[in-house]
């Protein structure tokens, strides 16, 4: 009873004191994502190809972003300039430093997500639109892009949800987002309420994430393949 | 006056000669069938001729308008033009899945020959009455049936307004009970004089729709003649042992 009391107590002010962390995660979220997604593409574009010079570049970067971890890329990107460069960093440099580390590795990702889905396209869809006499760009853009976005959607919902919780590596960093804040106000109270809060925070962030993503995929059922 | 004229042509693929030396015209208003048994290489005749296929040599004209000629493809803007001399039905459809039935007809002409979407979309229904699928514009090919969706490709073949229309093998992709629509469909377009020409394995109904007969083996034409007199009195032995096994 008596910490059920306290908790109560403790929870309006943990909330308030949690806000700006939260606006901060929400933020590395969604720049990371409108961001990575078309830079993704282009990747994923190199990857694909016909100039070998390209495609390997292409290819090494996927696999170093992919076969390292965030944490490690994070710190580089942030502490790269100055221990490497010799150039002074300043302390604003920190949220885009996490945001660039994010989205240089998700769009790994992502690349590799489109290129599944354009690789999985029927041959007959391009040569269909080759008689038509549609350019490559309009094949693309018009037939292509549209029904590989229909096929890679639950790889990037899924991709989406794993944002979500990877934006707590920024603490690495020291930039106070929500799961930065939480552990500085639990050491200084000595409390599990604040590490409770975040959980609830995340499970329901993630919760409207899947929840979008599901109305945007269902808007793709108008059709099959 | 000839539409299509092919002298020679060859193609390989790696070690495997599927065109040797194969000579052909096409007249405007003839419907041409090219029969022949597996791998004899007629379906890659028709891709080389579409330009689905790169040819390795020989020469391929359309209205007079080079194509390729020994082995060299004309620059951008010919084949451009050139790619608008000919429509292909294929054997698999390939609508596009996230169109409706009516935007797979419209697409081309608006998108790439720029014509106005009102009269694209006018032109279209009533290609889409004339298939017998007037009340079907707002679908979605999966929601037709394998030859209702044929009969759609056809429509958005016939919407570029090509001079000549290749078939690969239209009817192999659908039941037996629906090939008679896709032929009917070949038939009246026959009596309007377009130009066709079909790669088929239905070897009644390309004699009894088309003039013309060709009938191919291991990578050669072997035969080739008025339709009736091909397939009713086949003069190479190749041909009599090919037709022998659709008599049986």
């Amino acid at each position: 009873m008596n910490f059920l009391a306290i908790t109560m107590e403790e929870l309006p002010s943990v909330f308030m004191r949690l806000g700006e962390g939260m606006l901060t995660t929400f933020q590395i979220f969604f720049l990371t994502f409108v961001l990575s997604l078309p830079l993704g593409l282009i990747v994923a574009f190199g990857r694909m190809s016909k100039n070998a010079i390209i495609r390997n570049i292409t290819k090494l970067y996927i696999s170093v972003m992919r076969g390292t971890p965030l944490m490690l890329q994070i710190i580089v990107v942030f502490f790269g300039p100055n221990l490497i460069f010799g150039l002074s960093v300043s302390t604003n440099y920190r949220l885009p430093a996490t945001i660039i580390a994010f989205v240089i590795n998700y769009a790994a990702y992502f690349a590799e997500i489109y290129r599944g889905g354009i690789e999985s396209m029927e041959k007959g869809q391009y040569e269909a639109a080759d008689i038509l006499g549609f350019s490559k760009s309009q094949t693309f853009i018009r037939i292509i892009l549209p029904q590989v976005i229909k096929r890679v959607l639950p790889s990037i919902t899924n991709e989406a949800i794993t944002l979500v919780k990877d934006t707590s590596l920024a603490f690495t960093i020291s930039v106070t987002e929500m799961f930065t804040a939480a552990e500085r106000i639990a050491a200084a109270e000595t409390s599990m309420v604040p590490y409770a809060v975040a959980a609830v925070f995340y499970y329901v962030f993630n919760y409207a994430v899947a929840f979008a993503m599901e109305r945007i995929e269902k808007s793709f059922n108008y059709y099959k393949s | 006056m000839s539409i299509l004229e092919i002298k020679h042509l060859t193609k390989s693929f790696g070690e495997n000669e599927v065109l040797k030396d194969i000579n052909m015209t096409v007249n405007r208003g003839q419907v041409v069938s090219v029969i022949g048994p597996s791998g004899s290489g007629k379906s890659t005749l028709l891709r080389c001729a579409t330009t689905l296929e790169k040819a390795d040599g020989g020469e391929i004209s359309y209205d007079g308008i080079t194509m390729i000629k020994d082995g060299k493809y004309a620059d951008k803007n010919a084949m451009k033009k050139i790619k608008q001399k000919f429509g292909l039905v294929f054997q698999s459809f390939n609508l596009f899945p996230h169109m409706s039935i009516l935007r797979n007809i419209t697409e081309a002409p608006v998108c790439v020959l720029g014509m106005k979407k009102e009269q694209a979309e006018k032109e279209a229904m009533e290609l889409l009455e004339k298939m017998g699928l007037g009340d079907k514009a707002d679908s979605y090919p999966f929601q037709l049936s394998g030859g209702q969706q044929q009969r759609v490709s056809i429509a958005r073949a016939l919407a570029m307004h090509p001079d000549v229309l290749f078939f690969d093998e239209p009817t192999s992709a659908l039941d037996p009970e629906l090939t008679g629509e896709i032929l009917k469909v070949i038939r009246e377009l026959a009596e309007e004089k377009m130009t066709m020409v079909i790669v088929t394995h239905e070897i009644v109904f390309a004699r009894e729709v088309s003039d013309y007969v060709v009938f191919m083996d291991n990578g050669y034409i072997v035969e080739e003649g008025d339709a009736h007199k091909v397939i009713n009195n086949p003069q190479s032995d190749r041909l009599q042992l090919f037709l022998s096994k659709f008599n049986q």
